[in-house]
């Protein structure tokens, strides 16, 4: 690790301001990513700002949101009482994260700014457009058992890791930030980047803006949703593919849904195209399978990862069964 | 760097402290609490588990400055003397301890698990020290003692 500055921000103002200030500088919540890519050589600063005296902890609901502040730690929040009632898929997505220890230390906020974990981005010594622009991705030829299948590019295939971020973005959370520029509220959707020809944005923040919240809207689909991560031993482990869905029937018919994806895509991934297959329709196997379908339209599967292809459609449709009560 | 922290109830006090330390790194080599063990360094093994604040969590992924202000218990600060910790005894008995590395990191775990949920099943007990690897993988062993320690904290709150 390279030496760098340690400072202590006490208000939101303080710490954009002690971050907006050096082009080398970042913010440290829980730390539990940032720590190993500096320890790495993957990330290097000159500056860490510690935002944790912020008051920024609170978890509050009322005129139809969950208000989650962005420095609630992810075991506070995935076992919070109106998260798991009102928004099960994102405790459940929370709960099958990491381990205890890191759920104990990590904040929502940082969740979402977590690296991938694409092997050749955390080591130092391979090309990696991501890491070095224009240095090449070994992954695309190489090993490619993880990584991603849908919003890839020619630069870059790597899978975006979080679990929550998948949730989130299934309940149509807006992030709530305060920046050099002042306070912006960005739909989820919005806030993660696909790689394209720069994959080194992986969101839409500016230097030195520090997410400081999550706005979460109370849905009758929210509260009745489901989180399934596929991986390859019981816990402690990045999702294969995961599939979060919100779903809202009337009777057999599907009022409302809400469906993304992770392990398969180079961010958390909205599938608009399968919900509209449900939407107004019966729910029953055919039509899942047809939205399972229209899920994965459009995915560039590799030497090593044509598998997801597969999966995540088998994943989704016992998703729908178990959620929509179908046999 | 000037770190200030509370540890096992103690006010300490590390001076010089570099900025790219960890938790684990100032216990170990500033503050003579050789407990918690160093291993794989980035939050995997569980090797290093202590509570900061009451919650465990990886001393290898605290940075110094993190803790300033804040409380750490170590594996050192659950026994009272030499009268150790019913989980501590219970991993003694239930030969728990191989090589020894995990050990202290998997006592912190349990002691914690069974402060917050007394009476475990097997899939709790799994999920609460997934975050804590054995490398003799003396799992089934570790399981026993964790088994164990609930069974006597039970019967020890019914004897009260």
């Amino acid at each position: 690790m390279k030496n760098f500055e340690y400072a202590r921000a006490n208000n939101p103002a303080d710490a954009v301001r002690l971050v907006g200030d050096r082009p080398g500088a970042t913010f440290i919540a829980g730390g539990t990513d940032l720590l190993n890519l500096m320890k790495d050589g993957a990330q290097t600063h000159d500056r860490i700002v510690d935002v944790n005296g912020l008051a920024l902890t609170d978890i509050s609901h009322g005129n139809g949101f969950l208000r989650v502040g962005a420095l609630a730690r992810m075991a506070d929040v995935g076992a919070h009482r109106a998260v798991r009632e009102k928004f099960p898929v994102v405790s459940q997505a929370l709960l099958a994260s990491a381990s205890p220890q890191v759920r104990n230390m990590a904040s929502i906020g940082g969740n979402l700014l977590q690296r991938t974990r694409c092997g050749y981005f955390r080591d130092t010594g391979s090309a990696c457009n991501k890491r070095i622009p224009g240095s090449g991705c070994p992954a695309i030829d190489g090993e490619n058992r993880g990584h991603a299948v849908l919003g890839v590019s020619d630069h870059c295939i790597a899978a975006h890791p979080s679990d929550l971020a998948v949730s989130l973005i299934a309940v149509d959370a807006v992030v709530l930030t305060n920046g050099p520029h002042g306070e912006r509220r960005i739909p989820f959707g919005d806030f993660h980047l696909a790689p394209g020809d720069t994959p080194e944005r992986e969101n839409v923040l500016t230097h030195g803006e520090l997410i400081v919240g999550l706005e979460l809207p109370l849905t009758p689909a929210a509260a009745k949703s489901q989180y399934l991560k596929l991986r390859d031993r019981a816990t402690f482990e990045f999702a294969v593919v995961s599939v979060a869905a919100a779903l809202d029937l009337r009777g057999r018919t599907v009022n409302d849904v809400r469906l993304a994806f992770g392990g398969i895509a180079t961010k958390p991934w909205r599938s608009t195209d399968a919900e509209a297959v449900l939407r107004g329709r019966a729910l029953d196997t055919a039509t899942i399978d047809a939205a399972g379908r229209a899920a994965v339209h459009g995915a560039i599967p590799r030497a090593h990862n044509a598998f997801k292809i597969d999966l995540v459609q088998r994943a989704l449709s016992r998703v729908l069964h178990e959620l929509g009560g179908v046999r | 760097m000037r770190v200030n922290v509370t540890i096992n109830g103690d006010q300490r006090q590390a001076d010089d402290v570099w900025e790219g330390e960890s938790l684990l790194y100032m216990l170990r080599e500033r503050l003579g609490l050789p407990g918690s063990k160093n291993a794989c360094e980035q939050g995997e093994c569980g090797s290093c588990t202590v509570y900061l604040d009451d919650v465990p969590v990886c001393a290898c992924l605290v940075a110094a400055g993190q803790c300033q202000g804040r409380e750490v218990r170590t594996v050192e600060g659950l026994a009272a003397g030499d009268d150790l910790d019913p989980v501590q005894r219970s991993f003694v008995e239930a030969g728990a301890v191989q090589c020894g590395f995990c050990t202290p990191g998997l006592v912190v775990a349990a002691h914690d698990l069974l402060r917050r949920v007394p009476e475990p099943s097997d899939p709790e007990i799994r999920e609460a020290l997934a975050g804590n690897l054995c490398r003799c993988t003396g799992y089934e062993k570790i399981l026993d003692a964790v088994r164990l320690a609930a069974t006597r904290q039970a019967s020890g709150a019914e004897a009260r």
